[in-house]
């Protein structure tokens, strides 16, 4: 037990769904004020700011799908990532294995031969299985020859984005498109359907929320989500308990990375209709989806709501560039900031605060 | 072309691509021998390259321009020291943050300096005496950086105050075992806080190397992914300052061997060999086993009082 001024801070082991929520909003409110100083300091009144951005985006029917449009690669790619952070296995390269399933969602699409109502499905499956490869690599890597997995998945995303950049320059480019660097526009039956006047593509967002379902299910109830939590709580656990790491790290990047892959699929069938530039593609959802993962602290659950709030965040990015004029690279100043808040509220999720009481007595320490 | 100057080529050019690698790795190696694993190298690196691009610019000295990279280099460590040494949070995603936001930050502010070459770009220098060395004077010692001849100075004084000094010692034991650090009177907050404040003074330079020198402009991004691969090359060089320039030479000349390829592949395959080799020669060290060259109590916060 600490005392700063009328205050007494107290150790407690775990933190309540209450608290967890109140410090992340505190979190979000802190960065939202930061923010406003770097509007001011742009020229840009914050309220008018903010006003503007909570207009077009939550005021309009249209504002609302933009929302639901990002949201969609980010739960995906998020809820992949809560599996991949309960192992502590951190897979910084979401967005690599989003290209790798958009890659493999193209050549389905345009050069399987296959056609037909199957088609869809296929590429979804495709599309799994290159973002699941594309992950499953980096936990060899690391498994075999202990290289680091933040270095080794983030060096995969830039080796897929120019892996992209080479198809849509060269084997790939499409002949009927004048010189640009896409492929061909794909068949009608590789197009995801939309809801009425939007860019939403229902399907996929269905599948995200199947996702969140399931691999909450697995986190709680199989033995699988048991040795995930083993190994992510305490690897030494593990290794006694028998647990094979090898393992637990080919399956928790197997369906991290698969997952991801089925947002590229749902970018280039629902949106795009063809495979472009790869910051075209995505921008930048397998990043953003590592704070959409922290944020829900392991909770795929709660990924639901986290993507939807930077699903917000990438509309109103947008909506910044077209009103205000400002670069949308403000969204990556206000994701950063609400991530250093995010982790310096944690601190306070350990301490119960409280007022100064006469005649209480000391309360052992919890430890860490 | 002979094989003389085929070597002084692919050494000339592997010291100028592997300058800005050399200083952020020397950065980093301080930060993590002090235990404190800093991920914002890229963040610390492309906020640098364009304070120095701006500065650069606007004085027409390139000098302040490196200046002012590393000053805001060592403000974005602070901030990454603040979180991981202070409140103990946890370090890779503080440092995730850190580039995140850097990232973001240079590109708001950086959108009216796109385009614009620089006046004045750093000088090169060559050093007199030693460039009539044959072979190796003129691949080493002839139309360099100065950032290139320092950082390879520094690298030899950074290895002699962490193995010869006490101050060596005090880095090393704080990366090593905190708590028996304390306890011989080290103050661990204090090393920690200064090292990954230097780290980030280095970073910023390497950024603005890139930016006033390298490719005297400022693009969006232009550090693409070196700051990523300055922590491969921290671990291959296993957290040791003069491993570290064998290892960002080794690097430099395999992407400039890569470049030499490019009648035979496509343009994009020799853009992605870095990121290949990162991840190559971390498979390398693993095989080497440099992991139990790492400082034990790396990315661990210490709390004072516990164990």
């Amino acid at each position: 037990m600490k005392r700063l001024g009328p205050f007494v801070f107290e150790r407690r082991l775990a933190p309540t769904r209450t608290a967890i929520l109140g410090y992340s909003l505190l979190a979000i409110l802190a960065a939202l004020v930061v923010m406003s100083f770097i509007f001011w300091a742009y020229g840009v009144s914050p309220i008018k700011a903010y006003t503007v951005i909570g207009r077009t985006t939550l005021g309009s029917r249209f504002g609302l799908m933009e929302i639901l449009r990002r949201t969609i690669p980010l739960l995906l790619c998020g809820v992949g990532l809560v599996i991949a952070f309960r192992a502590k296995f951190w897979n910084i390269g979401a967005e690599g294995q989003l290209l790798a399933g958009a890659v493999a969602a193209t050549w389905v699409a345009l050069f399987s031969g296959v056609s037909g109502p199957v088609k869809l499905p296929l590429m979804f499956v495709f599309g799994f299985a290159a973002g699941a490869l594309w992950g499953i690599i980096p936990a060899l890597l690391k498994v075999k020859l202990q290289v680091n997995d933040v270095i080794s998945t983030l060096m995969m995303n830039y080796i897929m984005a120019y892996f992209v950049k080479w198809l849509i320059y060269g084997p790939w480019r499409g002949p009927t498109m004048r010189g640009f660097a896409y492929t061909d526009l794909f068949p009608r039956d590789a197009w995801l359907p939309l809801i009425r006047y939007s860019k939403v593509h229902w399907p996929t967002l269905l599948v995200g929320l199947v996702a969140a379902m399931l691999v909450a299910l697995i986190l709680s109830r199989t033995r699988l989500g048991y040795e995930i939590r083993v190994v992510g709580d305490s690897p030494d656990a593990a290794h006694y308990a028998g647990i094979s790491f090898l393992g637990v790290s080919l399956w928790v990047m197997l369906l991290s990375g698969g997952l991801a892959g089925l947002a590229g699929v749902g970018e280039v069938a629902g949106i795009h209709h063809r495979l472009l530039e790869p910051d075209h593609v995505s921008l930048g959802y397998g990043y953003t989806a590592i704070i959409v993962a922290w944020l829900a602290r392991g909770s795929p659950l709660a990924a639901i709501i986290t993507s939807l709030l930077f699903g917000l965040i990438f509309a109103a990015g947008d909506e910044i560039k077209v009103t205000l004029q400002m670069p949308f690279q403000i969204t990556g100043v206000f994701n950063g900031l609400i991530l250093f808040f995010l982790i310096g509220v944690e601190v306070l999720l350990y301490w119960k605060v409280g007022l100064v009481r006469k005649g209480k007595g000391w309360v052992g320490k919890a430890g860490s | 072309m002979g094989w003389e100057s085929w070597i002084i080529d692919t050494l000339k050019r592997a010291l100028a691509y592997g300058t800005p690698l050399l200083w952020g790795t020397l950065g980093e190696i301080y930060a993590e021998r002090a235990g404190v694993v800093n991920l914002g190298v890229e963040g610390m690196m492309i906020l640098g390259a364009l304070s120095a691009f701006a500065v650069a610019q606007s004085t027409g000295n390139p000098w302040l321009g490196i200046l002012a990279a590393s000053v805001v280099g060592g403000f974005a460590a602070l901030i990454h020291a603040f979180f991981s040494v202070t409140l103990r949070a946890n370090q890779y995603v503080s440092g995730l943050a850190l580039t995140i936001f850097g990232l973001g930050l240079s590109g708001l502010l950086g959108t009216s300096w796109v385009g614009i070459s620089l006046k004045n770009p750093l000088p090169k220098a060559t050093i007199p005496g030693l460039e009539r060395i044959p072979i190796l004077g003129e691949a080493l010692f002839r139309d360099h950086s100065y950032l290139t001849y320092i950082g390879i100075v520094l690298a030899v004084v950074l290895w002699f105050v962490l193995y010869k000094t006490r101050w060596g010692i005090a880095i090393r034991s704080v990366g090593e075992s905190p708590s028996t650090a304390d306890a011989m009177g080290i103050d661990v907050f204090a090393v920690q806080y200064l090292c990954v404040i230097f780290g980030g003074i280095l970073a910023g330079v390497a950024g603005g190397f890139l930016s006033v020198e390298y490719r005297p402009a400022w693009t969006e991004g232009m550090t693409a992914g070196m700051g990523w691969i300055v922590i491969a090359l921290t671990i291959f060089a296993a957290w040791d300052p003069l491993q570290a320039v064998g290892g960002v030479v080794l690097f430099g000349a395999l992407y400039h061997l890569a470049y030499r390829l490019q009648a035979w592949f496509p343009p994009e395959f020799l853009k992605l060999m870095p990121y290949a080799f990162a991840i190559l020669v971390l498979a390398v060290a693993g095989l080497r086993k440099v992991k139990r060259g790492a400082p034990a109590s790396l990315g661990v916060p210490y709390v004072r009082g516990q164990r």
